[in-house]
């Protein structure tokens, strides 16, 4: 295989067709659409399923019946369409079968906008439908780590039977740059679990329901045990220049990529600044960062994102009270540019780990568009 | 001395189906749900089914209806049985999907994955309970319920003009080029489940012969909803619901034209 120049959503789609994806559902909404359109034609000439549904309720539901009958499946969307997907995610987590799902965020809140936005922390980290649970969160920087990050969620998606989500945004799904897709998988076997017509064998049943409090407080329990499982077992993360820095950016996807260019930059001044980026949101890398925020070196993290602080909740509870935790942000589908960064970074630099107040209120004096 | 055997005179001419499940329901006393599961289970024993058949079981006093059958089984989200067994269906599409769905299930709250499903002309098999009411959450009102029929959420009778007039599902599917089977039937007494379970035979003949969507609407009776002995249940279900809801064959396929009940001209 070798590099060719890739849009994110069709990177992200064909990654998914070699990864073995047998059936696709999905409803078109930006800036996801072209990730659908490429399944339309790729699905159909490989003779696997696509179907463009009526609703997003309807791809999730979809999502689950292939999945319960035994078929690596996914579905893709952005913001408002995997709100109303919520209702399906519970039941494909409560009836532990695998399942994948896009999110190309977009600026919310209601229809928003159409722009690159990371709005959408809180809805796939915190609360991806009701009931005690996360689903994986994937967080991709790039169109390489996307593709290699779809492959991994169909993986972690069977080995664990939950849903796993890959988090990215207008900018990601839009782009385009050089990138090398996997080779082409077979298709997996049905597992011994799935809904394939009973045969010989005893019945097999795909429910999330347990009317005795006893019997659904034992599965939440197991649920929980697995889910610690994978907290301890799957967490990623990438640690850029950390070895001997003061001062950390913590940043994921596409921002997590500006703030790289911010350090590089500020590297090159001889500041001793370093990033911090969770590829995994969920499980969050808690032990990694604290363990960073316990170092003693650090004076200050600066937390960046496409919203109003998501991760920043996330970030704080990891480093607890020792290092002060800023936060720069933009919103509404702003992407900030690498000099909005670099000016947070330096500004906490010469204030010894403290932010001026026109930084924490994010206006004044830095670059606006 | 010589023991003489004695053939058994017993002769065995009523048994449960292979496809339903050795177990109790939850059903009420005198409620129609245990016809309609005999005579899906009866047609699938017939057709030779049961091994190959993937049922998507809904949300409403039917949502056990999974354990009820001896049959790989899911249970949907709340009206979603149509997408489930969509999902299913193209999966597998050499088996056989059928889903097993109320009215406030698959006409209320299910009515676009329904209507969708039927127009995509997904090759499955809807089993349509209509009582005219919600059940499991105690009797409130359904698109289904009759003009004046007092629930729980509507005290003082339908009133037509502030919650419209009850669904007609039969007819309303069979409006739909991807539907190639919609027919709507009575348990309210021995005949009319008998004529029933015909169509029940019919419309998975129909799956089986990769026609097209099929639907058979089963008028029953909620004995405990609408406060009646099961007796007085089946009668309302013949004087109030029958006016309503006729009985009739709303789509069959020409193929299958031989099979048309009650005909008219």
């Amino acid at each position: 295989m070798s590099k060719e120049l890739l849009k994110g959503n069709i990177a992200i789609a064909e990654a998914a067709v070699r990864a073995g994806c047998e059936a696709y559902f999905g409803y078109p909404i930006t800036p996801q659409t072209e990730l659908l359109e490429h399944m339309s034609s790729r699905m159909l000439e490989l003779g696997r399923v696509f179907l463009q549904s009526e609703s997003e309720v309807a791809a999730i539901n979809m999502v689950y019946g292939a999945a319960s009958a035994g078929a690596r499946a996914m579905t893709s969307s952005s913001s408002p369409g995997i709100s109303l997907m919520q209702e399906g995610l519970s039941y494909i987590v409560g009836s532990e079968v695998p399942a994948v799902i896009v999110d190309v965020v977009r600026g919310g809140p209601g229809l928003g906008n159409i722009q690159p936005s990371q709005g959408d922390y809180n809805q796939l980290v915190k609360s991806a439908g009701h009931g005690d649970y996360h689903p994986i969160v994937l967080a991709p920087a790039n169109i390489q780590e996307a593709i290699d990050l779809t492959v991994l969620a169909f993986d972690l998606a069977d080995v664990y039977r939950t849903l796993v989500f890959v988090v990215a945004d207008g900018t990601l799904g839009q782009m385009m740059e050089p990138a090398e897709l996997p080779p082409m998988r077979a298709l997996r076997p049905r597992p011994e679990w799935a809904l394939t017509g009973k045969g010989e064998r005893p019945q097999n049943i795909i429910s999330s329901i347990y009317l005795s409090a006893d019997l659904l407080e034992a599965f939440n329990q197991k649920l929980q045990a697995k889910l610690a499982l994978i907290a301890q077992r799957e967490v990623r993360y990438e640690a850029y220049q950390l070895e001997d820095a003061e001062y950390v950016v913590v940043a994921f996807g596409t921002v997590g990529r500006i703030a790289k260019t911010a350090v590089q930059n500020l590297r090159r001044q001889g500041i001793a600044v370093g990033l911090f980026r969770p590829i995994t949101l969920w499980p969050f890398p808690e032990k990694q960062l604290s363990e960073l925020a316990d170092s003693g070196r650090i004076k200050a993290f600066l937390v960046t994102e496409m919203n109003a602080g998501q991760m920043l909740q996330d970030v704080r509870l990891a480093v607890g009270r020792d290092v002060p935790v800023h936060f720069y942000g933009r919103m509404g589908g702003v992407v900030p540019m690498p000099e909005e960064i670099e000016t947070a970074l330096a500004e906490l630099v010469n204030g010894n780990g403290r932010l001026p107040k026109t930084i924490l209120e994010g206006k004044n004096g830095h670059p606006t568009r | 001395m010589v023991t003489q055997l004695v053939e058994p005179t017993e002769k065995l001419v009523y048994q449960r189906p292979d496809s339903l499940a050795e177990l109790y329901t939850h059903y009420c006393p005198g409620c129609t749900h245990g016809t309609a599961h005999r005579l899906v289970a009866e047609v699938l024993d017939e057709l030779r089914l049961q091994n190959d058949t993937i049922l998507v079981a809904s949300v409403g006093c039917s949502v056990f209806s999974y354990k009820y059958f001896d049959v790989d089984a899911a249970e949907a989200a709340h009206g979603r049985a149509c997408a489930m067994a969509t999902g299913i269906k193209r999966v597998h599409p050499d088996k056989i999907v059928f889903t097993y769905q109320g009215d406030g299930d698959l006409a209320s709250i299910g009515l676009a994955e329904t209507m969708h499903a039927a127009i995509r002309g997904e090759n499955i098999t809807v089993i349509f309970i209509n009582n005219a009411i919600y059940g499991m959450t105690g009797g409130q009102m359904a698109p289904t319920t009759l003009p004046g029929q007092e629930t729980t959420s509507s005290p003082f009778g339908r009133d037509v003009r502030l919650t419209g007039n009850p669904i007609h599902v039969a007819e309303l599917l069979a409006a739909i080029p991807g539907t190639a089977y919609s027919v709507r039937r009575s348990m309210h007494d021995a005949r009319h489940v008998l004529q029933a379970k015909k169509a029940i035979q019919t419309a998975f003949t129909v799956q089986q012969q990769g026609l097209g969507f099929s639907i058979v609407e089963l008028l029953s009776s909620c004995p405990t909803n609408w406060k009646m002995t099961p007796n007085e249940a089946l009668s309302w279900v013949r004087d109030n619901m029958l006016p309503v809801y006729p009985l009739g064959d709303y789509k069959v396929p020409e193929s299958l034209q031989s099979t048309k009940r009650g005909k008219r001209d």
